[in-house]
């Protein structure tokens, strides 16, 4: 199939960027969306252009590195796909697709689609862990949790950070994100001691990073290649609401823990 | 070059503890005198970087993806083992040393591979209590899977995404070193070449890939945790960025490299499906667990699966290894697929597949079981090729996947230069010619989480090296060298991609040296290699300029590096003449097409040392001397 691509493409983060127009050829069904970009872009190189800069490593949907807008939907619109994992044969001959970046102030452009995410990285330091140092831990089996527990903290565990979530919301809120952090440590009987300092310090990081709030439009879970669900968002609000309380009443230390 | 492995003395299941004993120990309040620099921030560097931090070190820690949560390390699906005996069936720390010496065909280290199956069990306990949300049953205990070259059921897993669940665990226990300023991070930022002063390793020089600057870091040790370089061979299992800068530059700095022609061929893989092809997709080992691997007896056979009735089919793993079945290892599972194919009994586009069915687990635990365990998988497999796997078996085909190579190191992890330490699928040190099945996991946090702190500090503690620093001309003299290659690369101007380099290198090498190598074969690629480097530095065209987020310099450089190192690669295959693991050699089989190993004269490892552009390397040997196991001949059948 012949594609028409109109790709955002931005020297860096101080330069304005703009829409390009490129003709891909001889696309086949077979093709990942990334292998058809690297087709356009050998062909590039070979003409002396510049070839498009995105992110990738994997390719295989897990390490959340790839990021793109396709004609405005983040990962292209297949449900629970990434876009390394889009393969051409959702794409018709004559097609016309619309290549943009993750699009959030809180993701500023480093180069045509590739954005710098370092704000999740900022806030998982803020309290996404549990504080044990190596050595010295329980057995393994010391302390049984039940299937459906384990389950759950997978389920919110299987997070990539790809920051789709964050991009396809239009108050560029990270919510579902942080949401499913905090679920998965929330939710196992390791993470429950300091659930409440995790979820405020992250929230509190969360907000100086620049993201928005979240109005509940769901746009998160819906690209969320992942399918996180945007239950965790309202296990995290009740996480948020119980620290507040707790932390909130006169006897609050202050100063070191 | 002088090999001195520093195994400590005493019986086998003593060594580690008595080791730890004997170690000097660098007091908790000296500890942040220290400055560590540990590159690469999978499984192995980020749970180094961490618990150094812990300990008390000053780290800096460098990736060249974006954020250390997006290391390779991710990739892994099926598992990890861990000798815990959890279910009862047989297992025993012994039993897992025994299994992963045995899988790896009488090649690697006794004491090595002891103690990685000794720390097993408490990286099971570690990543626990850090909160990794592990498979359970409903008892809440956890759950286990077998994997192959394994007869007991000791890999633990989180759904299909164990990798990417305990990188999440080592990734937080860092970031939580960050937050704390313990741990200085730079991300998109990739190691170009290792620093010396005194001979001892002090520090590296690494290009900014978002600005392009290359400045230096200066350290009292380097920790190289940079994974394999299963990317020489363009299509691999490994993430795209996977390479082998970092320690081949380290090897032309001093570091020897051990074992390079050892690489492993993954049998499970989903079949190449056209020229486009950028890299190739596992389907974990583990679905052998309940696939069944089949091809139809007869050639050319093209009818549609589910019309080839069982008397037409052949169960070729099950006929050939009845006791191990389809859970034979990688390297004899791989050549079996490879066998069958080349008689023309392949499957799908080209002839170049194998069945793997789960129509009988699916009739006898039903679809919503098997989703349950592998519906990850299927929905990856279905994504790429289209075919739903519930209704027609998968194809597969083998692929490279790991490797064993990497830069030799002693029991401490320490190289052949003082101070530079390695760690993970980087160093050679415990799967020897064959890895089984979960246990680079395994390997990767056992160096980082309990290996390395200890022995990091005897070197501190023995060596009282004065501190370095990045604007001694030690550093300016790395710096100037690696502007000029970098200006080299781009002023080449020539008329091929960087990609059309790598891709032609890759073919050839897993045409000649991948599953079956021969004499003629690699000779042939000793010639070829180097002229296609010579081409390389006369034609290439690397787009762009340094002082910016540039890609294809960045490949380039990769690929340069590759142009190098396969060299030594195929030199190492050439003159192992035995096969071993993942090294066949077509000259050394047995009558019924199994390796056939020679331990008179190769059981040793091979541990290669640079001896400056345009001379031939240097062949050190470090003899296998095996005191608890006997050599035997491996077999599975
Ligand atoms: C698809 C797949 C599935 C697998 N499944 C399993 C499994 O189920 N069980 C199992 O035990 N093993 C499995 N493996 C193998 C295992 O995942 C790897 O061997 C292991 O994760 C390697 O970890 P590592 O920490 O050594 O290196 P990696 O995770 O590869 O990390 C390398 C690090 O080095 C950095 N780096 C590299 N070069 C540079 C440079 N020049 N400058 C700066 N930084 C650099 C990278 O940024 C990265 O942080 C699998 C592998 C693959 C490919
Ligand atoms: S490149 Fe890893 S998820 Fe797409």
């Amino acid at each position: 199939m012949n594609l028409t691509l109109k790709v955002w493409r931005q020297k860096d983060a101080r330069s304005q960027g703009r829409l390009e127009t490129y003709q891909a050829a001889n696309v086949l069904a077979d093709m990942s969306f990334l292998e058809m970009l690297d087709v356009v872009n050998e062909e590039l190189i070979a003409k002396g252009g510049e070839p498009i800069a995105f992110d990738s490593d994997c390719r295989e949907g897990i390490c959340g590195t790839c990021s793109m807008m396709i004609n405005g939907i983040a990962h292209g619109g297949l449900r629970g796909t990434t876009v390394c994992q889009l393969h051409m044969r959702h794409f018709h001959d004559g097609d016309t697709i619309v290549i943009e970046p993750w699009r959030a102030r809180a993701f500023p452009v480093i180069k045509d689609l590739v954005t710098d995410r370092g704000a999740f990285d900022r806030i998982i330091q803020a309290g996404g862990f549990v504080s044990v140092n190596t050595g010295g831990t329980p057995d393994a089996n010391a302390l049984p949790v039940g299937k459906t527990e384990a389950d759950r903290a997978m389920d919110a565990a299987a997070c990539i950070g790809c920051g789709a979530c964050v991009a396809a919301c239009k108050n560029a809120s990270a919510m579902l994100f942080v949401s499913a952090k905090v679920s998965h440590l929330a939710s196992l009987p390791q993470g429950r001691a300091e659930r409440e300092r995790r979820v405020l310090n992250m929230v509190r990081v969360m907000d100086e990073s620049g993201f928005g709030n979240c109005t509940v439009t769901g746009s998160c879970e819906a690209v969320c290649p992942k399918e996180i669900s945007l239950d965790f968002i309202a296990q995290m609000n009740r996480e948020y609401g119980q620290a507040i309380l707790k932390n909130s009443g006169p006897r609050q230390s202050k100063g070191g823990d | 070059m002088k090999l001195d492995a520093k195994i400590p003395s005493g019986p086998l299941a003593q060594k580690w503890d008595r080791h730890r004993f004997e170690m000097k120990l660098i007091n908790p309040a000296n500890k942040r005198k220290f400055d560590v620099i540990v590159v690469g921030t999978g499984l192995a560097g980020a749970s180094a970087a961490a618990t150094l931090a812990e300990l008390g070190y000053n780290v800096k820690a460098f990736c060249y993806q974006d954020s250390p949560r997006r290391a390779h390390s991710i990739a892994a699906q099926g598992g990890i083992n861990a000798a815990k005996n959890y279910q009862n069936d047989g297992d025993s720390i012994y039993r897992l040393f025994y299994d992963t010496i045995k899988g790896g065909d009488f090649r690697a280290r006794e004491a090595n591979v002891y103690r990685l199956a000794q720390v097993s069990v408490n990286i099971i306990d570690q990543c626990v209590a850090q909160g990794v949300p592990f498979a359970r049953e409903y008892g809440g205990l956890l759950a286990n899977r077998s994997f192959g070259g394994a007869q007991v059921s000791r890999t633990f897993y989180a759904r299909g995404q164990t990798g990417q669940q305990l990188l999440l665990g080592a990734y937080q226990a860092l970031c939580r070193q960050i937050g704390l300023g313990t741990v200085k991070m730079f991300p998109r930022a990739e190691m170009l070449d290792l620093v010396l002063v005194n001979g001892h390793a002090k520090g590296i020089v690494a290009r900014d890939l978002v600005t392009g600057e290359i400045s230096a870091h200066a350290a009292d040790a380097v920790v190289l945790a940079t994974g394999g370089y299963g990317n020489v061979f363009y299509l691999s299992t490994n993430a795209k960025g996977c390479n082998v800068t970092a320690t081949w530059r380290a090897y032309k700095r001093g570091a020897a490299f051990a074992n390079p022609c050892y690489t492993q061929i993954h049998p499970t893989c989903i079949p190449v499906s056209g020229d486009h092809q950028s890299k190739l997709t596992l389907m974990s080992e583990s679905l052998r667990n309940d696939g069944r691997v089949w091809v139809p007896k007869k050639k050319a056979d093209n009818r549609p699966p589910g019309q080839i009735p069982e008397e037409d089919r052949d169960y070729y793993l099950e006929r050939k290894y009845p006791s191990f079945g389809n859970l034979a290892p990688r390297d004899i599972s791989s050549r079996a697929a490879k066998e069958v194919c080349d008689e023309g009994r392949g499957v799908g586009p080209g002839g170049r597949g194998v069945y793997l069915d789960f129509a009988d687990a699916i009739g006898r635990i039903g679809e919503g079981a098997v989703r349950e365990r592998y519906g990850n998988l299927f929905d990856m497999y279905e994504k790429i090729t289209g075919e739903n796997a519930y209704q027609r078996p998968m194809r597969i085909y083998p692929a490279v996947h790991y490797t064993m190579g990497g830069l030799w190191v002693d029991y401490n992890m320490m190289s052949t230069v003082p101070g530079l330490f390695v760690l993970g699928e980087a160093n050679f040190s415990d799967h020897g010619a064959n890895r089984l099945g979960a246990s680079a996991l395994m390997q990767g946090l056992a160096d980082g989480y309990f290996v390395l702190p200890y022995t990091i500090g005897h070197y501190f503690a023995s060596e009282k090296q004065p501190k370095a620093r990045p604007d001694q001309p030690e550093f300016k003299k790395v710096i100037a060298e690696m502007e000029t290659l970098t200006k080299k690369l781009l002023a080449v101007n020539g008329r091929r991609t960087v990609n059309s380099f790598h891709k032609e290198l890759g073919g050839w090498l897993w045409e000649k040296c991948g599953m079956a190598r021969n004499e003629s074969g690699l000779k042939e690629l000793l010639q070829k290699i180097p002229a296609l480097r010579e081409e390389f530095w006369k034609n290439v065209k690397v787009s762009g300029e340094n002082g910016e987020l540039n890609q294809n310099l960045e490949h380039a450089g990769r690929v340069a590096d590759f142009l190098e190192f396969a060299e030594l690669l195929v030199l190492d295959a050439l003159e192992r003449r035995e096969s071993c693991g993942g090294h066949f050699r077509t000259e050394f089989q047995t009558e019924d097409g199994e390796a056939k190993r020679d331990d008179e004269h190769f059981a040793y490892v091979a541990a290669w040392e640079y001896a400056g552009a345009g001379r031939p390397p240097v062949l050190n040997k470090e003899p296998l001397d095996y005191e608890e196991v006997h050599m035997s001949t491996r077999s599975y059948k």
